[in-house]
């Protein structure tokens, strides 16, 4: 059995990661991921007990480099096509409620 | 306590590409909303972007310019965060290993004094979309967003902290729009959002070392703007240091109600953007052989060709900071140099006339369309005597109207310069029997009546009598 209240994120972190993802969590939806995401890092945690000294860092997974487009323009969506998933529109624009800041 | 400025700033300039930095939407400015848009700058699921070749270039261009250092590997990082104008719900920007850093900026203060602004880095990365805030509605206000604008490229450009006052932030920005616009990577037009700028600024005392707190100013597009921003976030600053109260970390803006830099209302959440590697883009290695390339393409810097036209043509620095303001303007003096190779002439003509003519038109150089050869002409038409200087501004106004060559305005309105001496001396024989008065003060000493009478003369033929055979026949008849 392993000890659960070892590897707890704390609740702040959680709500605070939550707000970040938009996320209303309740207060028992709160302490599970507390101890899920524990979980995950205890995990990830292995990779520390590894003698990585030799491997180099991996920045990206492909070994390609220097993949561009030359500038040159292609034909958009139409307007109807590009606001068609929009729950709201007025006038070929996206309306959403008041943000500011 | 003797505090003083520490100001730097972050541009964000809109490059001059036709397509998006990783899709082939056009970047065209005006398009009815929301119609320059794909997959891609939507942020639809399972979209892969692909760097466009030119924006890297144009990155590379400014770094060049600017003295940076190109890195040899630099990759695009995910800044995570959500808003209305980000439909992905990060940007797409550089973290970890941006395209250049280590470079400058040389500034000339009023006075002519220089000074080197630091950049600390340059990245590539894309706009976001354009939300336009409507107070009224039923729900009490409503924001409307265009996504054109979405995924446009973008570099950011960061500099050291190390302007002094508004007025060195307010010259930098200009010196760095100048250089832009030179190096024909970005329109540099503030009203259409293509150069905009956040500014940070502490106090210190004079002389200290360590920087005090920061407040920041986002997004300002005018240089007005950023000088009367900062003018009171450095006051408001001052006086709660004095009174002892600290500087809070904060970011502002300027409000044009109360006049004032306000804070910013307030997130919910301190900034945390949760960068990570884009894993949809690779890295970009940037050899020498590139750089190199880019190296050659580069036009005559501003600063290289103020001090040429300084030595090789002999002119005062206040001249060439007029002449070389822009680059097509620096290329139009010496395309007419290559013609007519008198550079004090050219240069007074190009900046008392040329550009008066253009000021008052308000009419920038796409409207303007005396080419150099005819500006010439114009000059040589002096030289032969054919019309005299006056009357060359006068026949050189119609040629910015119309567009028309010197030679055929001058013929077609009768502008040729009188230079048959009975028609000249019929003039002055009616403006002597004219001004009866005038010629016997003149007769009684008042010898400073010449003048008088030969402008006189002047007026009668409409300007166009050659003004030495006035001055000759005129001595004549008075009997000098």
């Amino acid at each position: 059995m392993v000890n659960l209240e070892k590897m707890r994120v704390p609740i702040e972190e959680v709500e605070h990661i939550a707000r970040l993802a938009k996320l209303q969590l309740t207060e028992q939806e709160k302490e599970r991921y507390s101890v899920q995401l524990g979980q995950i890092l205890e995990y990830m945690e292995q990779l520390s007990k590894l003698n990585l000294k030799d491997v180099p860092p991996t920045s990206h997974i492909l070994p390609l480099k220097n993949v561009f487009r030359e500038d040159v323009v292609k034909e958009s969506l139409p307007q109807e096509e590009a606001l068609r998933n929009a729950p709201q529109k007025e006038g070929g624009y996206f309306k959403v409620p008041k943000a500011l800041g | 306590m003797d505090y003083e400025p520490v100001i730097g700033l972050e541009v964000h300039i809109q490059l001059l590409t036709s397509s998006k930095l990783f899709c082939g939407c056009s970047t065209q400015f005006g398009a009815p909303p929301n119609s320059q848009t794909c997959a891609i700058c939507l942020g639809l699921p399972g979209v892969l972007p692909v760097v466009n070749r030119r924006a890297v270039e144009y990155g590379m261009r400014l770094a060049l310019a600017t003295g940076c250092r190109i890195l040899p590997e630099c990759s695009f990082s995910r800044k995570n965060y959500f808003y209305p104008d980000l439909p992905k719900g990060y940007q797409i920007t550089q973290y970890e290993k941006p395209l250049a850093k280590d470079g400058g900026l040389e500034i000339c203060l009023d006075g002519g004094r220089k000074k080197r602004v630091r950049i600390e880095r340059i990245q590539l990365e894309e706009d976001a979309g354009k939300s336009l805030h409507l107070e009224e509605g039923p729900t009490g206000g409503e924001t409307f967003i265009d996504l054109n604008r979405c995924g446009i490229p973008l570099l950011e450009v960061v500099s050291y902290p190390d302007m002094r006052s508004p007025e060195e932030a307010r010259i930098y920005l200009e010196t760095l729009r100048q250089l832009v616009q030179w190096l024909e990577i970005s329109d540099g037009d503030l009203e259409k959002g293509s150069f905009r700028c956040d500014v940070n600024v502490s106090l210190r005392p004079r002389g200290a070392t360590k920087l005090g707190t920061r407040t920041e100013a986002k997004n300002l597009n005018s240089f007005k703007g950023v000088e009367r921003t900062l003018r009171f976030e450095i006051s408001r600053q001052h006086a709660l240091l004095r009174s002892g109260k600290g500087v809070r970390q904060e970011t502002l803006q300027w409000d044009a109600r109360a006049q004032a830099a306000l804070p910013a209302r307030k997130k919910e959440e301190a900034y945390d953007y949760r960068y990570f590697p884009e894993p949809d883009l690779v890295h970009l290695q940037i050899g020498k052989k590139w750089i190199e390339q880019i190296r050659e393409s580069l036009p005559e810097l501003p600063s290289q060709r103020r001090e040429r036209f300084m030595n090789q043509y002999g002119l005062r620095a206040d001249d060439v900071r007029i002449l070389v303001s822009t680059r097509q303007l620096a290329d139009y003096y010496e395309g007419c140099l290559r013609l007519y190779n008198r550079p004090k002439i050219v240069a007074n003509w190009i900046i008392r006339e040329l550009l008066r003519e253009l000021n008052q038109r308000r009419w920038g150089p796409e409207e303007f369309k005396v080419r150099p050869s005819d500006l010439v002409g114009l000059f040589r038409l002096i030289d032969q005597g054919v019309i005299s200087e006056r009357i060359a501004k006068e026949v050189f106004a119609q040629m910015v109207e119309t567009g028309e060559k010197p030679k055929r305005i001058v013929e077609e309105r009768g502008m040729v310069q009188v230079q048959d001496e009975r028609e000249i001396s019929s003039a002055i024989g009616e403006v002597l029997r004219e001004e009866k008065e005038n010629l016997a003060k003149y007769r009684a000493g008042k010898i400073g009546l010449f003048h008088y009478f030969v402008g006189q003369v002047m007026k009668k033929t409409r300007g166009k009598a050659n003004p030495q055979l006035v001055n000759r026949v005129l001595k004549e008849k008075l009997g000098d």
